[in-house]
């Protein structure tokens, strides 16, 4: 069956759409965090009647809308990407998928778009409050648009709430609640926005911390350093949680991708959490049975592992090797099995399409299978595994290797961010403490380690989407539908020729965007004007 | 309440919820014609930048509204948007790209330091105002004379053209609304310049080209409407959903649903009443409210007789069997009842928005705003 698949459509296809999300990604997270600092700060000028204040929050807002037009820009494209590049994805789950999308666009966009107006050019226009009140539905209209395409991406990683209809051949929904408040979406939800909020805050904390090295607009900086820097400090808390919360998540419902993520070949109890690693020679290409990891240092914390997913220091974690091959001790079923059942599935709903109009009672028969929860629960559960169904067992074997996700990619993403999220907490409560005693403005190097935090508040983000992303290939959504079979039929020139166009508009936006910010800044507040 | 609604009812409750996205965005592309106009009305740097800031206060709403017509669509008719975008690739894409520059044009155009010049980020503002109305009137326009599409037993679709959407341009009938769409939008634009922006060079000049572009349109959608009304049309057959070529099927539609043609020709008559007073009246600021009134009517029972009325709203010309209804396409009787819930927001989304533009529209532009030093200007 692989070999109908043309991969060179597949591999670009998702080129493109990772182009473009990582490059939207640049920009929402600091639209999520800075709309509630901008709010704050609005807020505080309100009750106090500061001018400063307001000169700090129109600062801090000329920036937002900087970045918020660009993110606007890259929104769009995937919506659009889903349809474009990803058609049989948006029949085989758009009864589920779009809802999230529609009501994006019903609740939060509108909402986002109406306030922002008057959020810039309502300055006298409306009452103070009124100002302020749109100030805070712009920042809650960002959110809630997060919101509901979290809801989505995480309903992807972890289907729920939804029932095969073999008469349309798509997933429909059947529990929207289940679908909203799955433990997935929740924790998606809040570990994402929250990681908005930590990298708004060290954009804020770094570009004032580069007034201060400077000994320009002191006040104003010290200001925006103490809001951004107790908000950080909160979200970091937050972060922290709600990440361990995710990768608990992600132990239960994507196995696979947890393993990756540490690189666990052979699964163990009292399984160590690797802290720092970086690997030796890669593992054999193609993955095979005797496939392992070299490591050139390991540092590694006993029995962390198995604590972080199933909060037991005893429990078992399953690796590479026990998923696909299959444990029996640990009841763990091999992907070899899970191929085997999902081709089942698969040669039903064709048998099912074939019988329709020509045999009745055999249409009926194969219809009512999908009725049949035991058997959805055993077979059609691993529809999407039947795509690399093989009838020579050493072939299926080598297949079922094929269902793991690149590794080295999901381990040092997931180290790194893990590792940057503690720098990130740890730098909120010195900037505290020196703000406490005084001391900030004298301290050089604490004051040049945020500013150059700033780049890694991105890379952190960025390697985040990584791990969730790359960690769950090959599947669009996870068990039903591999990647390779929800791209659009199109030519593979015409997307190479999309992607290269989407890289240099890209590249010439970013070039655009990094040297306006720029400029304003140096500008700093008191030019603030649009000149 | 939508739970005890037969799918049927769902069906056609989600379609007339596009049509109006649908009807509101041609409303709103007035932000799109009136970036074609810059240089044609503003012939002083002040000028520009009234126009511009007129237009930027408002580009969201367009743009929000296109991508909630967008997600609409996909949540109520997911093979639609399956077939069409990934077919139709091509014209999808280039709607898309004239989207992307026009969402960073009007932030980056004034700013220091925005390494292509404000004339760049002005033509990016001109390639959305053509391509958008053009294209986007073309891609509706195929509603009606089809595509060469076909769906197999999986729901799963192919485009049968290597041209990948790029062969709708080249239809007529197709480019005829294409066209009108392009001139309406430019006829909004001018009002709503006259409506938004108090100068009197900028005004007279507004009002000189809606002769201009007044009659081009007319021109353009009177040939689509007629052509429309006398060419065969993509029926269905209620008990079988066979769909079949039916003549005059869209004038029938109209005739067999008079409140549709009643609200088609408020609609035009609103249009026609708005750019007829723009023209005549020496003062008129308020032409953009009729005219946009009945762009939203006249548009909504188009598209309304694209889907009702056992009726094909996207048919396919390569296998007429193929062709998507709203019956087809839809989703699910569950989810189109959970997403008919939260449309009950819509009333409270026109609300906030509609008191918004009163508050920030009281008062029109004029150069003093633009020197401001308090407000964020474009």
């Amino acid at each position: 069956m692989l070999e109908n698949i043309d991969l060179s459509l597949v591999n670009w296809s998702r080129a493109q759409f990772a182009l473009t999300a990582m490059f939207h990604w640049l920009f929402v997270p600091l639209t999520l965090g800075l709309s509630f600092i901008i709010a704050f700060m609005e807020t505080i000028y309100v009750k106090t009647g500061d001018q400063e204040w307001k000169r700090i929050t129109k600062f801090w807002m000329k920036l937002f809308g900087i970045n918020f037009a660009i993110g606007v820009a890259t929104g769009i494209i995937l919506e659009f990407e889903f349809g474009t590049n990803w058609s049989n994805y948006s029949w085989f789950v758009g009864d589920i998928f779009g809802a999230p999308l529609a009501i994006e666009g019903i609740m939060a966009f509108f909402m986002e778009s109406t306030f922002i107006a008057v959020m810039f050019f309502g300055w006298g226009k409306v009452s103070k409050r009124f100002h302020l009140t749109a100030t805070w539905l712009t920042a809650a209209g960002a959110n809630l648009s997060a919101l509901w395409i979290l809801v989505a991406n995480a309903w992807m990683q972890n289907p729920v709430g939804m029932k095969f209809n073999p008469e349309t051949a798509r997933n429909e929904m059947e529990n929207f609640w289940d679908v909203f408040l799955s433990p997935t979406a929740v924790t998606k939800f809040l570990h994402t926005t929250t990681s908005g909020y930590v990298l708004a805050s060290l954009f804020v904390v770094g570009i004032s911390s580069w007034f201060l090295i400077k000994k320009r607009h002191v006040l104003f900086a010290k200001r925006s350093i103490v809001i951004a820097a107790i908000f950080g400090l909160v979200s970091s808390v937050m972060l922290v949680a709600t990440g361990d919360g995710s990768a608990r998540d992600v132990a239960k419902t994507q196995p696979m991708k947890f393993a990756a993520m540490e690189s666990l070949y052979e699964g163990q109890t009292q399984a160590p959490l690797i802290a720092i690693g970086l690997f030796g020679k890669e593992h054999d290409d193609p993955m095979n049975r005797d496939s392992d990891q070299e490591f050139l240092v390991k540092i590694e914390i006993p029995n962390m592992l198995s604590y972080l997913a199933f909060l037991e220091v005893d429990a078992f974690v399953p690796g590479i090797k026990d998923l696909v091959l299959g444990n029996e001790q640990h009841n763990i079923m091999s992907y070899k099995e899970k191929i085997k059942r999902g081709y089942e599935a698969q040669q039903t709903l064709k048998a099912f399409k074939e019988a329709k109009g020509v045999d009745e009672a055999e249409y009926e028969r194969l219809k009512a299978k999908f009725d049949d929860k035991e058997w959805v629960e055993n077979y059609f559960k691993y529809f999407g595994y039947g795509n690399y169904y093989d009838p020579n067992p050493e072939q299926l074997e080598l297949n079922a290797f094929k269902i793991v996700p690149p590794i080295s990619l999901s381990f040092y993403a997931f180290h790194i961010m893990v590792i940057l999220g503690g720098h990130f907490m740890l730098l909120f409560m010195v900037i505290l403490w020196l703000v406490y005693r005084k001391k900030l403005e004298s301290n050089k190097l604490v004051l040049y380690t945020a500013l150059w935090t700033i780049p890694l508040a991105y890379i952190a983000s960025q390697a985040g989407w990584i791990v969730a992303e790359v960690g769950r290939q090959p599947w669009v959504i996870q068990d039903l539908m591999p990647t390779m079979t929800a791209v659009s039929k199109i030519d593979t020139s015409s997307v190479m020729i999309t992607f290269w166009l989407f890289t240099i508009t890209f590249v010439a936006l970013a070039i655009a965007e990094v040297k306006i910010m720029v400029k304003q800044i140096k500008n700093g507040p008191k030019e603030g004007g649009h000149n | 309440m939508f739970g005890e609604l037969s799918h049927l009812a769902l069906q056609q409750y989600w379609w007339i919820i596009v049509s109006l996205l649908g009807a509101l965005l041609v409303f709103l592309m007035f932000v799109q014609g009136g970036q074609t106009l810059i240089y044609t009305i503003g012939k002083t740097s002040m000028e520009r930048t009234m126009l511009v800031n007129t237009l930027g206060r408002k580009w969201e709403f367009t743009f929000t509204t296109l991508v909630t017509f967008g997600g609409a669509f996909f949540a109520s008719f997911p093979l639609f948007y399956s077939t069409s975008f990934g077919g139709a690739y091509w014209v999808w894409m280039l709607i898309l790209f004239a989207f992307v520059i026009q969402a960073i044009a009007y932030e980056f155009r004034s700013r220091p330091n925005n390494v292509f010049g404000p004339r760049t980020y002005e033509t990016f503002l001109l390639i959305n105002g053509l391509l958008g109305t053009i294209l986007i009137g073309t891609a509706v326009a195929t509603f009606f004379t089809g595509s060469a599409f076909t769906v197999n037993e999986m729901n799963q679709s192919q485009w049968e053209l290597s041209s990948h959407g790029l062969e709708a341009a080249l239809n007529l009938h197709n480019l005829s609304l294409g066209l009108a769409v392009f001139f309406l939008a430019r006829v909004l634009g001018l009002l709503y310049f006259m409506n938004s922006i108090n100068h009197v060079d900028v005004f007279t000049r507004a009002k000189k080209h809606l002769i201009y572009n007044g009659i081009p349109f007319l021109v353009f959608f009177l040939t689509f409407v007629i052509w429309l009304f006398v060419r065969d049309g993509f029926a269905v057959n209620p008990y079988t959903q066979e769909v079949y070529l039916e003549p005059y099927k869209y004038f029938k539609n109209m005739v067999e649903m008079p409140i549709v043609f009643i609200l088609f020709l408020i609609g035009v008559v609103g249009v026609l009443l708005g750019l007829g007073a723009g023209i005549l009246r020496r003062d008129c600021t308020k032409g953009i409210w009729a005219a946009g009134g009945g762009t939203v009517l006249t548009v909504f029972s188009l598209l309304l007789i694209a889907g009702f009325n056992n009726t094909s709203f996207y048919p396919s010309t390569y296998d007429l069997q193929s062709s998507l209804t709203i019956q087809n396409a839809s989703s699910s009787h569950f989810t189109l009842t959970a997403m008919s819930y939260v449309s009950l927001l819509v009333p409270f989304v026109f609300a906030y928005i509609w008191y918004v533009w009163k508050a920030m529209n009281n008062k029109p532009i004029d150069e003093d705003e633009m020197k401001s030093e308090d407000l964020h200007v474009y």
